[in-house]
């Protein structure tokens, strides 16, 4: 029951962060939930200290305000000129984050909000905190808040679905057509905050990154469309969980940190083997381009020497290592492509005679 | 002079404010290239790429020695900053998720070796505390040795390759066509780079070795346009950062050191922004003010010259409101008008109208043809 439970709380922290993520990736601003991650948490503490009550719901408010109060930031400091974007988050982020842990540790030392919990999280713990209404266990509490933020980061996707989608590709025509990039962007990065803290719990703020951002990227080697890209990212996001989980119980070891791993290896798998974007696939690409290439090379070389004199020697098998500077088994290799392509037929006496499919080729391939 | 006494007396204090102040400058020098070249969030990435290597380096030696655990944490470092570039240049996922990616999962991994070899799944009692902030309190003379000696390496480079670094950061395409070895140059600068901030990790911890490398590097850049002027800067603001946030620390209970030195980083940052001369905001303020006073001033002035061409006499007087219709500012007309006669270009006549003086036809004249050079521009 407890490992169902387990594995329920990763698969929605995973999906409810891999969502939003898509944007992000698509957007250029993937670092900025780095940033958010770790700001959140002088939110929490600024409210901790006005409601002394750590389990408050407005702890995620102060976290959602905190994490558009970054971003606002970093815009500002970047508004200037004086800075690039990726140092002004550089300069954001840690400098908020350490108010938040000199706070921490001068007045905040006895509470149980440590500083080393938030980087980190504990989902293993997580079954053990119930959320009990009236006396009745409906289960582990992370499951119905972070459940909660995974509808509302739906509600949200279905809502702006069409202005987030014209926002990301095109931000020009969308301000033309009067919406309001910045007053969704800003929107946007709510909820990416509010995600993000309810994620740190159980995943601790630095893993957070690896669920917003390593799923929708491996998505976005694998399809072209959004719907698609939007589905591959939740059902990697899901997979990496529930694979992490189950690698964190053989290792005996951290739950987040394997799951962090999984949607990594899942990221590298679709890095490598991605069909048409992965690396084999741009390799395989380029291979055949090779070959194409040498094909229409042996057409425009046969359709030069046909009917000349020099014909016998030119357009003889045993010649083309010399003519072309190939090697004889790339002679070989090259001249079978060719016969399969029906570019050309071998004589019995090796000699290469173009078809009229192999003219054709020879012609077009000249005509570029 | 309490804190001088300590820093002249106290030896601990002493060891770790010269540590901190060694790794500062180092990340300081090394940093200004980061900033230029818009690698910021490098150090970011690096810092947590690094996790796994130390845990790796721990359990195949069994040592905490800090050139041990720098070691590895360099390998897992260095590594993390080739796949974040190989990622960016060999498919279409944009250089920052790249980042993300390999900060997150790295550190993921790493915390799935240590709570591994620490055979306990509860990674927030695993002791990571010092990786994660740093402990610069417990630096020793034999840890500053090492720093000293890794940063002094890193920058030994930096100096030997001045010149290559320069044209990497500034025209990589025209280093190449000289023939320079661009793309080995790229990984010797950022191999260095990885260096000073591997070796940064044991004082200001993983999160906030981002601010260290960025921090000094974007005050730097506010102060000057050379770049040996900025690296010097850098290094300088890296340093002074560092004791500062050492000291603070040393003398305040319960202070964090990491923390303390990054918002020393961030408060010499701000003070750049804000009065860095020529580039700084009060600077630019002030600048933008004048130049808006002086617009104003010409406006005015080709109003009374206009009056006075309908007019053709400098003792025809326009009242204010006129001039405060013929033109919109701030202040309105009448405060210009005052400055107009501090300078002798217009006087206000016994009625308290105003015309513009022989002068002030002289510098309207002058105004106008330039504004006109201007316009044909």
């Amino acid at each position: 029951m407890i490992e169902l439970e387990i594995q329920l709380l990763a698969v929605v922290v995973a999906v409810a962060c891999a969502l939003p993520g898509v944007f992000l990736v698509l957007r250029r601003t993937a670092l900025l939930s780095d940033a958010i991650s770790h700001t959140v948490l002088l939110g929490i503490v600024l409210v901790f200290f006005v409601v002394g009550d750590l389990s408050s719901p407005l702890l995620i408010f102060g976290a959602a305000a905190m994490g558009v109060l970054t971003v606002a930031l970093v815009q500002a400091i970047e508004g200037t000129g004086l800075v690039r974007e990726d140092a002004a988050i550089g300069l954001v982020f840690p400098a908020l984050f350490s108010v938040a842990v000199i706070l921490i540790s001068l007045y905040a030392g006895d509470v149980h909000l440590d500083t080393d919990a938030v980087l980190l999280g504990e989902l293993a713990l997580a079954p053990f905190r119930r959320f009990v209404v009236a006396g009745r266990d409906l289960g582990p509490r992370g499951v119905w808040v972070m459940g909660g933020i995974l509808l509302l980061n739906l509600l949200f996707l279905v809502a702006f679905y069409k202005e987030l989608k014209l926002s990301t590709f095109d931000p020009g025509l969308a301000a033309a057509l009067g919406l309001s990039p910045v007053l969704l962007h800003y929107a946007y990065m709510a909820v990416v905050s509010i995600t993000a803290v309810g994620a740190f719990d159980s995943v601790g703020s630095i893993l957070v990154v690896a669920f917003m951002i390593a799923p929708p990227a491996a998505a976005y080697l694998l399809s072209d469309r959004l719907p698609l890209v939007l589905l591959l990212s939740a059902v990697i996001g899901a997979h990496g969980a529930v694979a992490g989980y189950w690698l964190a119980r053989w290792l005996d070891a951290s739950i987040a940190g394997s799951m962090a791993a999984m949607v990594g290896m899942d990221f590298l798998l679709a890095f490598l083997f991605a069909p048409r974007r992965g690396l084999l696939a741009q390799a395989r690409r380029r291979a055949r381009q090779k070959t194409e290439f040498a094909v229409s090379m042996l057409a425009i070389h046969l359709l030069n020497h046909q009917g000349m004199p020099e014909e016998e020697t030119e357009c003889h098998v045993g010649h083309l290592p010399e003519h072309l500077l190939w090697s004889p088994e790339r002679v070989e290799q090259i001249v079978r492509e060719a016969e399969d392509e029906d570019v050309l037929v071998v004589a019995g006496n090796g000699t290469l005679q173009l078809t009229a499919e192999g003219r054709a080729r020879a012609a077009r391939a000249m005509a570029l | 002079m309490d804190l001088l006494n300590d820093l002249l007396f106290d030896y601990t204090l002493r060891t770790v404010a010269l540590g901190t102040a060694l790794l500062g400058l180092a990340s300081g020098a090394l940093g200004a290239f980061a900033v230029l070249r818009r690698q910021s969030l490098l150090g970011d990435a690096v810092s947590h790429a690094a996790l796994p290597g130390i845990v790796l380096a721990f359990m195949l030696t069994g040592s905490k020695e800090l050139l041990v655990l720098v070691g590895g944490a360099f390998t897992a470092g260095w590594l993390g900053s080739v796949l974040v570039s190989q990622i960016t240049a060999r498919s279409r996922v944009p250089g920052d998720s790249a980042l993300g990616i390999v900060l997150a999962v790295f550190f993921g991994v790493g915390l799935v070796f240590l709570t591994f070899v620490q055979g306990r799944p509860d990674a927030a009692q695993a002791g990571l505390d010092r990786f994660l902030f740093g402990q610069a309190a417990t630096l020793v003379e034999r840890d500053v040795v090492v720093i000293a000696a890794l940063g002094g390496a890193a920058l030994a480079t930096l100096a030997a390759f001045w010149k290559e670094f320069k044209l990497l950061t500034f025209d990589p395409e025209f280093g190449a066509s000289l023939g320079f070895p661009i793309h080995r140059l790229d990984l010797l600068l950022t191999s260095i780079l990885v260096l000073a901030i591997v070796t940064g990790l044991q004082a200001v911890g993983v999160v906030l070795m981002a601010a260290l490398v960025v921090a000094p590097a974007a005050a730097a850049r506010q102060w000057t346009d050379s770049l040996g002027v900025m690296v010097f800067l850098s290094a300088g603001f890296g340093a002074l950062a560092g004791v500062s946030g050492a000291l603070a620390s040393g003398g305040t209970e319960g202070l964090p050191t990491g923390p303390t030195i990054v918002l020393a980083a961030t408060a010499i940052v701000m003070i750049s922004l804000a009065f860095a001369p020529r580039r700084g905001l009060v600077w630019s303020a002030w600048r933008r003010r004048r130049q808006r006073g002086r617009i104003r001033l010409d406006t005015v002035l080709a109003d009374l010259y206009a009056l006075y061409g309908q007019h053709g006499s400098l003792q025809y007087g326009h009242p204010v409101p006129v001039l405060d219709a013929m033109s919109d500012g701030p202040g309105g007309a009448a405060e210009a008008l005052e400055k107009l006669a501090e300078e002798g270009w217009a006087r206000q006549l016994p009625d308290a109208n105003w015309v513009i003086t022989s002068e002030g036809l002289v510098r309207a004249e002058k105004v106008l043809a330039r504004l006109g050079r201007e316009q044909d521009e």
